[in-house]
């Protein structure tokens, strides 16, 4: 049997088996609905408030806009920070040191990481239903949209994590610009308030990254139409999404092979030993 | 026949440091082969460089026939790995982990060796079966390290790398261990290239033992041998009329004729000792580093 197709269907169990140990240690569940809580209480907060100009939940939105962002979060952060945390502990040289082990180890990361937004989504979801009013649930085009979304997001976050993953020098130093990115990302990418609302300047700048366009493609599946009305150009623009989301995916997908060759080839004994010295030192 | 190993004139230089100044060794299929050395001699980069984690500067390298830095799967699935240090995949379990990394080596079986090796021999061999089902960060440090020595094993490698592998193991765990080697390289007909600084492990385990010191190979032979390079290799004790005597003789053998022709059967409570393999290495490396004679060298050790 082809020796890439046995670790390829090792890697999609190790997925499976990395997602289900989340699920079984308190403190990477802990890690995941911490965050996902949060962001409900802030949406239960602005459930009365409206949109601005629209009778509509300002919380129903941000709910939407939300599921968006996850994708962002545990494609970018969970996928790039986990890569920095496995190469420090030897899983990577592991994966190295085994035949076609780091094809395995990627596709283990990309389905576990997968399940995880899955998972997040689906409770963001569960509750908005119960709780949120003016959810479009109801017609199979809105799951086909969330669906699409949702997959090109996957492939848009998860080469770009495994990218910066592989440039950050060590989790301590990576910390920081983690909270940096997310944080002055979400901020301009509408998710928490209307686009339309910001300067220009920050509207384009927000319109470059993918959370933007993540959190306008869930809105589209998941809203009334008539909110397309308070969006940039009055319209849920799925062309455009498909597009600048496409062009992030391509942008990966060039640049991650290389990157994860380079990281893997600096992969040692030595070099593991050196970071965890370097860790204990807490330098 | 080729040989498993075969190295030479390797050099590895860190920006104006040479690491290493011209390594030459080899090694035949099956031999166990122990690299002695101080610290910072460059025990760890040879190894790494033959596991094809670290890229030479220079020299001849082949393992297995092969280029280590292109070694490529189908050559990767023939060696095994274990390293100084480990903290790898903590949550997962033991067989589960032992399980998922054996698949990897399934594609590589040949008619003659069925790859991986069979989980629940592999944790009976380690001495891990109690533990099979423990999360492998609820291991103590001797299980942590059983399981590395399996992990390194479990694609039934031809050719096994260990770097320190018995750190942290209590004297059961090392004997464990050492049938383990012996298992491997007598059954299995393993080649293996292990680091240690335990000279009686080194001399239990080795065919050929080598030493390294300041980047180049300076003893490369059997327990034995080396001790033999050593004059004053003996070590001879003795009383005399409630006197203790003792005496460093390069042939014990006549030494103790001559006392018994000189003094007969006055002579009593005789010992003869070899000199060990601590010996022999200590007074090897003193040399090494200090550019002492010989002769001085082995009256100093």
């Amino acid at each position: 049997m082809n020796p890439a197709l046995v670790a390829a269907r090792a890697g999609l169990s190790r997925g499976w088996i990395e997602f289900r140990q989340t699920l079984t240690t308190p403190g990477d569940l802990i890690a995941i609905l911490i965050p996902t809580g949060g962001f409900l209480a802030a949406m239960i907060w602005t459930r009365h408030t409206h949109v601005p100009g629209t009778h509509f939940s300002l919380g129903t939105t941000m709910l939407v806009s939300v599921l968006g962002l996850n994708v962002v979060v545990y494609g970018v952060v969970t996928m790039g920070d986990l890569l920095i945390v496995e190469r420090e502990d030897g899983t990577l040289l592991r994966a190295k040191a085994i035949p076609n082990g780091m094809l395995g180890y990627l596709l283990g990361k990309i389905v576990s990481i997968s399940a995880q937004i899955a998972f997040a989504v689906t409770i963001t979801l569960l509750t908005g239903t119960f709780l949120f009013t003016g959810l479009a649930i109801g017609s199979p085009g809105s799951w086909l949209t969330l669906a699409w979304v949702l997959v090109l997001g996957l492939l848009a976050t998860l080469p770009l994590g495994a990218v910066l993953g592989s440039l950050f020098p060590s989790q301590r130093s990576a910390g920081p610009w983690w909270l940096l990115l997310l944080g002055g990302l979400s901020a301009i990418s509408g998710v928490f308030y209307p686009i339309t609302h910001l300067p220009i300047f920050l509207q384009w700048t927000g319109q470059m990254f993918p959370p933007y366009w993540l959190g306008l493609g869930m809105r589209s599946a998941l809203l009334p139409n008539a909110m397309a009305g308070v969006e940039v150009g009055h319209s849920w623009r799925h062309l455009a999404t498909f597009g600048v989301l496409s062009a992030w995916v391509v942008a990966g997908l060039v640049l991650a092979p290389a990157v994860l060759r380079r990281m893997a080839r600096r992969q040692s004994g030595s070099a593991v030993a050196a970071s965890r010295e370097k860790a204990m030192r807490g330098t | 026949m080729e040989d498993v190993l075969d190295v030479r004139d390797l050099r590895m230089r860190y920006g104006k440091t040479d690491v290493l100044n011209g390594v030459s060794f080899a090694a035949r299929r099956g031999e166990v082969l122990a690299l002695l050395g101080p610290n910072g001699a460059g025990k760890t980069t040879t190894i790494e460089i033959l596991e094809g984690f670290r890229i030479r500067s220079a020299g001849e390298v082949s393992v297995l026939g092969a280029d280590p830095a292109r070694g490529g799967e189908a050559w990767r699935a023939k060696t095994g790995v274990v390293l100084q240090s480990w903290r790898d995949h903590a949550k997962w379990q033991v067989r589960e982990l032992l399980t998922h990394l054996g698949r990897y080596y399934a594609p590589y079986s040949t008619a003659s060796v069925t790859r991986p090796w069979d989980v629940d021999d592999l944790l009976e061999t380690v001495g891990l079966t109690p533990h099979a089902l423990k999360r492998v960060r609820n291991l103590s440090g001797g299980q942590r390290r059983r399981l590395d020595v399996a992990i390194g094993i479990v694609g039934r490698p031809e050719v096994l790398f260990l770097d320190e592998p018995t750190v942290g193991f209590d004297p059961e765990a090392r004997r464990d261990f050492h049938e383990v080697v012996h298992r491997l390289a007598g059954r299995e007909e393993a080649t293996i290239l292990l680091t240690t600084h335990d000279l009686n492990e080194a001399e239990r385990l080795a065919d050929r033992i080598l030493i390294l010191v300041g980047g180049t190979i300076i003893a490369d032979g059997s327990a034995d041998e080396l001790a033999r390079t050593m004059p004053g290799q003996s070590e001879v004790r003795w009383s005399r009329d409630g006197q203790r005597f003792v005496h460093a003789a390069d042939d014990a053998t006549s030494f103790v004729r001559e006392l018994f022709r000189q003094h007969g059967e006055s002579v009593g409570d005789l010992e003869v000792r070899r000199a060990s393999l601590e010996d022999t290495y200590l007074a090897l490396v003193r040399q090494a580093e200090h550019g002492l004679p010989r002769r001085l060298a082995a009256v100093a050790a």
